[in-house]
């Protein structure tokens, strides 16, 4: 019963992304503690959805102050994010983690 | 050791301003240091199954679960700080109304003091899940000693907290008949922060797509970066890039919380009905 439920909530939070949500999909890579690509363009104006992969063996956590985004990925994992749409500019982002050296920019244009 | 100093003082803080804010608000009322200190345990325990379990959660809802799972514990909070604001201002007119029952006073105290204590326990699981992550790819991680890495974590705690008594402090400068009318508006202004925060999850989720272009930037002013502004995310819910749909659920939940505090309320001047509640120590 309880299972059902958590079945039936989940497909309809996934009807729900593959019908509402017609996002354009780019992927971010974490390796050795270092995004790839380190910078990612992305079109203005739109939603984009980001895949994350994170392929050390810590966890990390994807976060950018000037998209208000945050969001845990363990270890040899990976998450889905959503962002935009953006005004074209340059967006920084990081892990929180490790702020200071692991660190990317996405550019909207 | 500096790197782990850094994120758990960050994250300590945002913590402890809300537990500044909780304190200060329950100024007085018996047994809350008990409530107070419960929340927080609790909410270490949450992050450290939270953090032990973050995969997992990532993964469930289509991916969605991290933020749903945010959005969720962010609500419940939402729910107890207008809880405890109408509780305050309906207690407030019993009491006057029954000539102060000392009964009374406790209930209404020992009642706000629940729902508070699940907001300390909320801003402790979401703050201390991060710690408890970030610390564990430390450990996991070569180049840091366990040793570094608790002196840095320790030095992060006490700085944190200093900083946290000091604005509590603050607080508790404001003349008494004054503090609780303060601290009402804090608490409000906490709860609509948090509201739109738990907006920007569903928002990252993808489940949430109306009015999502940003509104304003005032990130050349005040980033959400920055500690001042990260301490301000925290207390009011400011946002430097704000979107329509973080504006609308912001000001309906500021809304929202004073039209239940007048309508359980009664229209005589908030400070009287506060103090009332609350027995000053002797």
């Amino acid at each position: 019963m309880k299972k059902s439920l958590v079945y039936s909530v989940g497909l309809s939070a996934y009807l729900l992304f593959s019908t509402a949500v017609h996002a354009e999909d780019f992927i971010l890579t974490l390796k050795n503690n270092q995004f790839f690509p380190k910078v990612l363009t992305i079109p203005a104006g739109q939603k984009i959805k980001i895949t994350v992969k994170n392929q050390d063996a810590t966890p990390a956590e994807f976060e950018s102050s000037d998209l208000n985004r945050e969001k845990v990925v363990a270890a040899n994992s990976e998450i889905i994010i959503f962002i935009g749409p953006l005004d074209a500019g340059t967006y920084g982002y990081f892990d929180d983690f490790h702020r200071d050296t692991t660190t990317g920019t996405i550019i909207a244009k | 050791m500096l790197a782990t100093l850094i994120i758990v003082f960050r994250e300590v803080i945002e913590a402890g301003l809300v537990i500044g804010i909780v304190l200060a608000a329950t100024r007085g009322v018996p047994r809350r240091s008990l409530w107070v200190g419960g929340g927080v345990v609790g909410g270490a325990a949450g992050a450290c199954l939270v953090a032990a379990f973050a995969d997992a959660i990532a993964k469930t809802m289509a991916g969605a679960g991290q933020e749903l799972f945010n959005a969720s514990v962010m609500a419940i909070a939402v729910l107890m700080l207008t809880g405890h604001n109408v509780w305050m201002a309906r207690e407030g007119r019993h009491i006057a109304q029954e000539m102060k029952l000392l009964g009374n006073e406790v209930v209404a105290g020992q009642r706000s003091l629940a729902a508070l204590a699940v907001v300390v326990s909320v801003a402790v699981l979401r703050e201390g899940s991060e710690i408890v992550l970030f610390l564990y790819g430390i450990a996991l991680s070569a180049g840091t000693t366990t040793i570094s890495m608790f002196i840095g974590g320790a030095i992060g705690v006490a700085v944190g907290g200093i900083v946290s008594a000091a604005m509590y402090h603050g607080l508790m400068r404001i003349p008494t008949r004054h503090l609780f009318a303060v601290t009402s508006w804090l608490i409000a202004l906490l709860a609509a922060g948090m509201a739109s925060q738990a907006t920007v999850f569903l928002q990252q989720a993808g489940l949430v797509t109306v009015l999502s272009h940003v509104v304003w930037d005032t990130s050349e002013v005040l980033s959400d970066g920055s500690l001042p502004g990260k301490a301000l995310h925290t207390l009011v819910g400011y946002a430097d890039r704000p979107t329509g749909i973080q504006l609308l659920v912001y000001s309906a939940t500021l809304v929202s919380i004073f039209t239940l505090m007048r309508w359980f309320g009664q229209p005589i001047s908030g400070r009287s009905q506060s103090i009332s509640l609350v027995r000053q120590p002797d």
